[in-house]
């Protein structure tokens, strides 16, 4: 046990039916301070928080919590034990209240007092700064608040180590501040915490210490300072690092033929989403971009180009064509495809494999009626899976046994397959590693070399910058701005969403 | 600046809005209300009178002590389809039981026909909930099984219908309870106080209670965070597979009350007793605002189900459609609306919050 150590996990070893998930991984957590946990997709973090928070049981190595070895059974036990833990995806009950989430499994008697209950909710939620009522039922609040309640209750326990995986994913700017004073408060007060995130930026805020994971083995643990952001990625990569400003070398926008006809015109689509009607057109081989800040209706707006949410009202051109698109059936057929935001709910079928996941768009357009052959569906997993690098055992594997990042990248991996002309991604690196992004980014810019039409999502503007030549800055529903060229920077991007009504 | 757009902010959503559990309530209570007082304003007849109400409780009880067990295992997000069965097995073995005492075959009085009545519903409660829970097989597959066994062992226990005739039982059954001051006058101007049977006090009683264990204790609201998603009940450290257990348990041991009311109300064990209960009861936790995906339900709204189901039972008998299938469209037509009438307004109030 090293000095100071809350936790020790030594020489842990998982496996799933084909994969090594994790193998002979050493973390330690000293008492106040905040360990960062990195590493690629599938390099183990998830499961190694799963281990340790006794989701998955162990096949191998020892847990010391403070001087004991113990052996966590499940979930209630490591709670128990002092372990609070906000896992990436949202963990509460949507039928619950606001506060019984907060306190349900963890109180001591075994009545619920209802008005104490609320009332200490309240003050906590008010405390931290959650704009929510205790009585609240969960599942009306949105993703963010509902991130912000599994933190609070984690926060709320009397715990020795406080885990959070990528809480940060859903979050805004200002919120990610106020879990950053936050995680500083519990620091100072001696707890140790797991940080699990994507964006270095946030990593060397707020990190003390930084153990690095690869394909479920230890690269190392570091301290902050000694290891530079350059190296922590060659480290989490197991290369050399390719500057990611690289990426838009010579594929400028010059080749786009902005007065042609555009590929896809709306005029005055309405949704009935609360997102006001506007006006969006998009170019052969172009890569456009919708940004704004969590709920300025990014999302709203290019579901509703895709027909994926009620479209009430407007005009839709393909190719100047006008055309009626009701329904995601009708905009894949004329050529558009859709990549969802939250993978879980509307794009992934957990229990089939990937081989199926893939190929399902492209059934779906060529009707139920008349299936692939095997060797078919096998012949355009094969190519995709190598084209999109997709780490999976085999082609049968179900889809839900792979990391996030790889889920991701087969479901691009179906809507590539379907060969649209004009292709949606909304957010398609979130909750991704560097490596994948910076993959997924070059894909994109090839596809628009190819001459597609790509309109690109992202909460990272950076990214957005890099990938796309022209974005359209939309604030409280509204489009409030639409930058190109020279304007095409992060402080002017900032400025646009920031607003001031500079009219 | 920004303290105060918070403080506003939250001012703003202080007023939570309601709970899709209590959202549904209210539907279910208000159409409740709205059907009995069109009753009572157009038909007349008996619905004028108190009795008639009681009337539905006496006739009832047992299948509102079913509903209440089948509400707590959906709301967990599981089904049984036992109880039914399971209620006409208890019946048969009671009644079996009780004349062989009246005859001096056997050694018993009516507390201890009460204990096997219980006895079976915990022995189908535990052994349905331990494979439910802990071997994870499919509810209804399991309840199904235990469907079949229960009708089989009923006709074991006797194949013939068994009027029970011992006194003390007869007596406890034929036992009235008056309501104060709701009675009514009859044509000769007597006054008819208006009465309840024993059972329809022991079905409130566990309404309740179980209304009590849901609203207030730690094991009521982890059913309903199974239901709701069990993968996040684990993840916020409670023991899924022990709740989906207690669960069944309970809705075993609720069989097992409501068999006995049923005995108490028919006064004798058949296997035709109680057949399709366990539907009767699948619909009233329904109509009573639980959704079959579980998470969502009430106690207070399954009793209102159930008075609901056999108050349109009443009407259409009213009505002069006497035959049994009018009921039964009937009561599948109104299923249908009711669905439909709840998945639109919680569809609403999904939009609104946008």
């Amino acid at each position: 046990m090293k000095d100071g150590a809350v936790l020790e996990m030594r020489g842990i070893c998982k496996f799933f039916p084909g994969v090594r998930a994790l193998e002979n991984v050493d973390f330690t957590l000293r008492q106040g301070e905040i360990h960062a946990l990195m590493g690629e997709n599938g390099a183990g973090k998830s499961t190694l928080i799963k281990v340790l928070t006794g989701v998955y049981p162990k096949d191998g190595g020892e847990v010391w919590l403070s001087d004991t070895p113990v052996h966590i059974k499940s979930p209630q036990d490591a709670q128990n034990k002092g372990i609070a833990t906000v896992y990436q995806e949202i963990t509460l009950c949507p039928n619950l209240t606001v506060a019984e989430n907060m306190y349900i499994g963890r109180t001591k008697s075994p009545f619920t007092n209802w008005a104490k209950i609320n009332r200490q909710a309240d003050k906590l939620l008010d405390e931290l700064g959650i704009p929510v009522s205790a009585t609240e039922q969960l599942g009306n609040c949105s993703i963010a608040i509902q991130q912000m309640v599994a933190i609070a209750r984690a926060v709320d326990m009397d715990c020795k180590v406080l885990i959070l995986d990528e809480p940060t994913s859903s979050l805004d700017e200002q919120e990610v501040q106020k879990l950053f004073n936050l995680m500083r408060d519990l620091k100072a007060k001696g707890v140790g915490i797991i940080f699990v995130t994507h964006f270095l930026e946030q990593v060397y805020e707020v990190c003390d210490r930084i153990t690095v994971l690869r394909d479920g083995k230890l690269v190392g643990e570091y301290i902050i300072e000694d290891l530079p952001r350059v190296q922590l990625v060659s480290k989490m990569l197991g290369k050399d690092f390719d500057d990611m400003a690289e990426i838009k070398s010579g594929s400028e926008s010059e080749n786009i033929d902005l007065n042609g006809t555009p590929v896809y015109q709306a005029i005055n689509l309405t949704g009935t989403t609360g997102i006001k009607p506007f006006d969006f057109e998009i170019h052969k081989g172009e890569v456009n971009g919708f940004t704004g800040l969590l709920g300025s209706g990014r999302s709203e707006s290019v579901r509703a180009i895709f027909g994926a949410d009620r479209v009430t009202g407007g005009t839709v051109k393909i190719d100047g064509i006008p055309v009626k698109i009701r329904k995601p059936l009708d905009a894949m057929k004329h050529g558009i495809s859709y990549l969802p935001e939250d993978r879980k709910l509307d794009g992934i079928v957990g229990d089939l494999s990937v081989r199926d996941n893939i190929i399902l768009a492209l059934q779906v357009m060529k009707g139920f009626f008349k299936p692939f052959s095997k060797a078919q569906a096998e012949a355009f997993a094969d190519e995709y899976i190598k084209l999109l690098n997709i780490k999976t055992a085999s082609q049968d594997t179900p889809i839900k046994s792979l990391s996030g990042g790889n889920q991701q990248k087969v479901i691009l991996a179906r809507w590539l397959l379907a060969n649209p002309q004009y292709l949606i991604l909304d957010e398609p690196t979130r909750g991704i590693d560097v490596g994948t992004k910076v993959e997924i980014q070059k894909l994109v810019l090839k596809l628009a070399a190819e001459g597609k039409s790509v309109t690109f999502i992202s909460s990272e503007i950076d990214e957005m910058v890099r990938t796309c030549s022209r974005l359209i800055v939309m604030r409280d529903g509204k489009v409030v701005g639409e930058l190109k060229g020279d304007d095409l920077n992060q402080n002017k991007i900032m400025a646009t969403i920031a607003g001031g009504e500079s009219k | 600046m920004s303290v105060n757009t918070n403080a506003l902010e939250r001012k703003l959503k202080r007023r939570a809005s309601l709970t899709d559990t209590n959202l549904l309530l209210i539907i279910t209570i208000i159409v409740f209300l709205v059907m009995y007082i069109c009753a009572v304003v157009f038909l007349k007849k008996g619905f004028t009178k108190p009795q008639m109400f009681f009337n539905i409780l006496n006739e009832n009880a047992s299948l509102l002590v079913l509903s209440c067990g089948m509400t707590l295992v959906m709301i967990t997000g599981g089904i049984d389809i036992s109880v039914g069965q399971v209620t006409c097995l208890v019946c048969m073995a009671c009644a079996v039981h009780l004349q062989k005492v009246n005859d001096g075959l056997a050694q018993g009085n009516v507390l201890t026909s009460l204990l096997i009545a219980l006895a079976i519903g915990l022995a189908f409660g535990i052994i349905q909930g331990a494979l439910v829970a802990y071997l994870e097989f499919q509810p209804f597959i399991v309840t199904l099984a235990g469907l079949f066994f229960a009708k089989g062992m009923t006709t074991i226990v006797c194949s013939d219908r068994v009027p029970v005739k011992y006194e003390p039982f007869v007596k406890l059954a034929k036992t009235e309870v008056t309501i104060p001051f709701l009675g009514s006058v009859n044509k000769k101007g007597i006054y008819i106080p208006a009465y309840v049977e024993v059972g329809v006090i022991v079905a409130i009683a566990v309404v309740i209670l179980l209304f009590c264990l849901l609203r207030w204790t730690k094991l009521g609201r982890n059913f309903y965070a199974v239901g709701g998603n069990n993968q996040s009940a684990n993840m916020l450290g409670i023991n899924v597979k022990l709740t989906k257990f207690l669960a069944h348990v309970l809705c075993g041991l609720c069989a097992g009350i409501g068999g006995y009311l049923f005995f108490l109300h028919a006064c004798s064990g058949s296997p035709l007793h109680a057949q399709g209960a366990e539907m009767n009861a699948i619909a009233s936790s329904i109509i009573g605002g639980t959704l079959l995906s579980g998470g969502v339900g009430n106690i207070v709204g399954t009793l209102f189900g159930v008075l609901s189901l056999s108050t349109i039972k009443n009407i259409v008998t009213s009505l002069g459609l006497e035959d049994a299938w009018w009921t039964n469209i009937t009561v599948g037509v109104m299923l249908c609306i009711f669905l439909l009438v709840q998945s639109v307004i919680l569809a609403r109030k999904n939009k609104n919050k946008k």
